[in-house]
């Protein structure tokens, strides 16, 4: 709420003031997705301000470039992960997901002095990609329309009298204003004056 | 008092609220019998109007029973009557208000220099919306304070059920007000983007008006056989080209009126490219709202034709082909409904059995199961199109 914060607005002195907060209209997958999204925003900024420290904790050095390429892609995941659209979030945080394995898989070689290291990371990535993995399914199914499902609604005219005789019965007795008249945006605008 | 409350992007909740108390000698306090969840609500639910802050309670489709008047209102309104509240908040004294623009009131946004910073000058006071129209608590509630009381309400008679009567609140005046908007005439071709509730109104308004052909553009098979139900020609834009079918229906020409009853979120798919921009923009705040509809009707209108836009935008908007819009001299009408300025004509012809607006009702359900409905709505889930709450 930018505007909210920079204006400074409040609440009006008498509105009614919550007491006890009900059940929510979020899901617990909503939440999932939305921390998901935050963390996606960590990493994503740890990864482009401090790609040396991970490259050195990781034994990957030489791929400094390549991890702040990561911090960036994080950033733009987090953006729809955060939004109403859920799953276009989270299928790109999957596909990011076996990227960042795909990298972390290559520090596990058997020279690498921090494999350690990389086989905690990657263990931790394995993690998230099954969060991400259950989030996209239950957030996917949680906003499905059930296909083939839908009602028909041809018995409701909401006209009494039916669509035909309904046709034109309001012309009989209503006057459009003249601000709503074709007439009366120019005729107003250009009064007739005497000559 | 229970009340659906705001408390971030798609985070709605029933709570336990204190209760509204007289303010002002002008207030009135309403015992809510029947309310209803709005498109302008999903708005709110996704968070793409500003200046709402987390506590707000939401609504602004709601009638009921007069219980408390404060002593200024005393003269129009007593105890017991039975009432629906329009949407606006009215003065009735103001420059616009006696013009019938009471959507435009200048008196009752409390918040008016907040409004004045962010429309150039201030509109009216809104129930149940951004702090942009006063912030004022809203009625999807067990009670509803009503500001400029004396001149807030439509009374009703006793006679007729709720679900015939409350949409005098909203989207019965705001479909006729598109519309009316549209100057049709006999012989026009009217179509109608979405068929939503407003979409849905907007048709039954168009066919009593005289239109001689209503065309109703939407892609949910549910909605589109209810447009059909009031005697509209349909077009599914995810399996029908829509300018193509626009012109086979008006041998080439185009339709006279166009109005758009979809607003800012319109619907992201493959087969409109141009909303995946927009959808994306949004995401980085390049742009508010995804005007596709706009665009639409700017390019199918007949040349010299009308544009009445109902459906809310809230922002900046890009691409917009101003070219093609001068070029054939449309003619563009829009506004939030100026409700009561259409309600008394409306309540007599819903008693003279011209409309039965109960019709759109789907889903009825207590007030308490208002977050779930907010999803099931969102999602146009379970064939949804409106629903009521009891509280
Ligand atoms: N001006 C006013 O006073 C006023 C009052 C009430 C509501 N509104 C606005 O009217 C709009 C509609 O409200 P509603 O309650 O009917 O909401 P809704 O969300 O139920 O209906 C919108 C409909 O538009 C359809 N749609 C989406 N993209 C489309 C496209 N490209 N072409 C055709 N149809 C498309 C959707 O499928 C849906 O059926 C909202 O923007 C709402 O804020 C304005
Ligand atoms: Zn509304
Ligand atoms: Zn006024």
């Amino acid at each position: 709420m930018p505007i909210t914060n920079a204006t400074q607005i409040a609440r009006s002195k008498g509105d009614p003031r919550v007491v006890r907060k009900g059940p929510s209209s979020l899901t617990g997958s909503d939440r999932l997705t939305r921390a998901l999204g935050w963390f996606s925003i960590g990493l994503g900024l740890t990864e482009l301000m401090a790609p040396g420290f991970i490259a050195r904790t990781l034994g990957l050095e030489g791929k400094e470039a390549l991890i702040r390429a990561y911090g960036a892609r994080e950033l733009a995941s987090a953006v729809p992960t955060l939004s109403v659209d859920k799953p276009v979030g989270l299928a790109s945080r999957i596909a990011g997901d076996v990227l960042d394995l795909a990298t972390l898989s290559s520090a596990l070689r058997p020279g690498n002095a921090k494999r350690d290291n990389a086989a905690i990371a990657f263990a931790l990535v394995i993690g998230v990609t099954l969060l991400d993995l259950v989030a996209f399914a239950d957030v996917k199914a949680s906003h499905r329309r059930e296909r083939g499902t839908h009602r028909d609604y041809s018995d409701r005219s909401g006209l009494p009298r039916g669509p035909q005789a309904s046709r034109g019965l309001a012309r009989r007795d209503f006057d459009t204003p003249p601000d709503d008249r074709a007439e009366g945006s120019v005729a107003d605008a250009v009064p007739a004056t005497a000559p | 008092m229970r009340a659906l409350v705001w408390h971030g992007k798609e985070d709605i909740r029933c709570d336990t609220v204190s209760d509204p108390q007289i303010e002002d000698d002008r207030d009135a306090i309403i015992k809510v019998t029947s309310c209803a969840i709005c498109g302008s609500d999903l708005h709110l639910f996704h968070n793409l109007i500003p200046a709402m802050l987390p506590g707000d309670i939401m609504g602004h489709e709601s009638m009921g029973e007069v219980v408390e008047v404060g002593a200024a209102a005393k003269a129009t309104l007593k105890k017991g009557e039975r009432v629906v509240i329009p949407f606006t908040i009215q003065c009735g004294e103001c420059e616009q208000c006696q013009r019938g623009n009471f959507s435009l009131c200048q008196r009752t946004n409390r918040k008016g220099n907040l409004g004045d910073k962010a429309f150039g000058h201030r509109t009216a006071g809104l129930f149940g919306y951004t702090h942009l129209t006063g912030g004022y608590p809203g009625g999807q509630a067990e009670f509803l304070r009503v500001p400029f009381a004396d001149t807030t309400h439509i009374k009703v008679p006793d006679s007729i059920d709720d679900e015939k009567l409350l949409f005098l609140s909203d989207i019965l005046p705001t479909g006729w007000q598109a519309a009316v908007q549209a100057d049709i005439q006999p012989g026009d071709t009217v179509a109608v983007w979405g068929c939503g509730p407003v979409g849905q109104m907007t048709i039954r308004s168009a066919i009593l008006l005289g239109a001689e052909q209503v065309i109703a553009i939407d892609h949910l098979p549910e909605r589109l056989s209810m447009a059909a139900a009031a005697g509209a020609v349909t077009i599914n834009f995810e399996t029908e080209s829509v300018i193509e079918r626009l012109n086979e229906l008006t041998s080439g020409e185009g339709p006279h009126k166009c109005i758009d009853a979809v607003g800012s979120e319109s619907h992201v798919n493959m087969g409109q490219p141009d909303t995946l921009l927009d959808r994306a923009k949004q995401m980085v705040m390049l742009e508010n709202d995804r005007p596709h509809v706009l665009r639409e009707m700017i390019y199918a209108c007949r040349p010299g034709g009308v544009i009445s836009i109902i459906g809310v935008y809230t922002g900046l908007v890009d691409k917009i082909p101003m070219g093609q819009a001068m070029n054939k001299g449309v003619t563009f009408r829009m506004a939030q409904a100026h409700v009561p300025r259409w309600t008394d004509d409306l309540l007599r012809r819903i008693e003279d059995d011209q409309i039965d607006p109960s019709f759109v009702i789907t889903h009825k359900v207590d007030l308490s199961d208002g977050p779930e409905m907010y999803r099931t709505f969102r999602d146009k889930a379970d064939s949804c199109i409106k629903v009521m709450l009891k509280p």
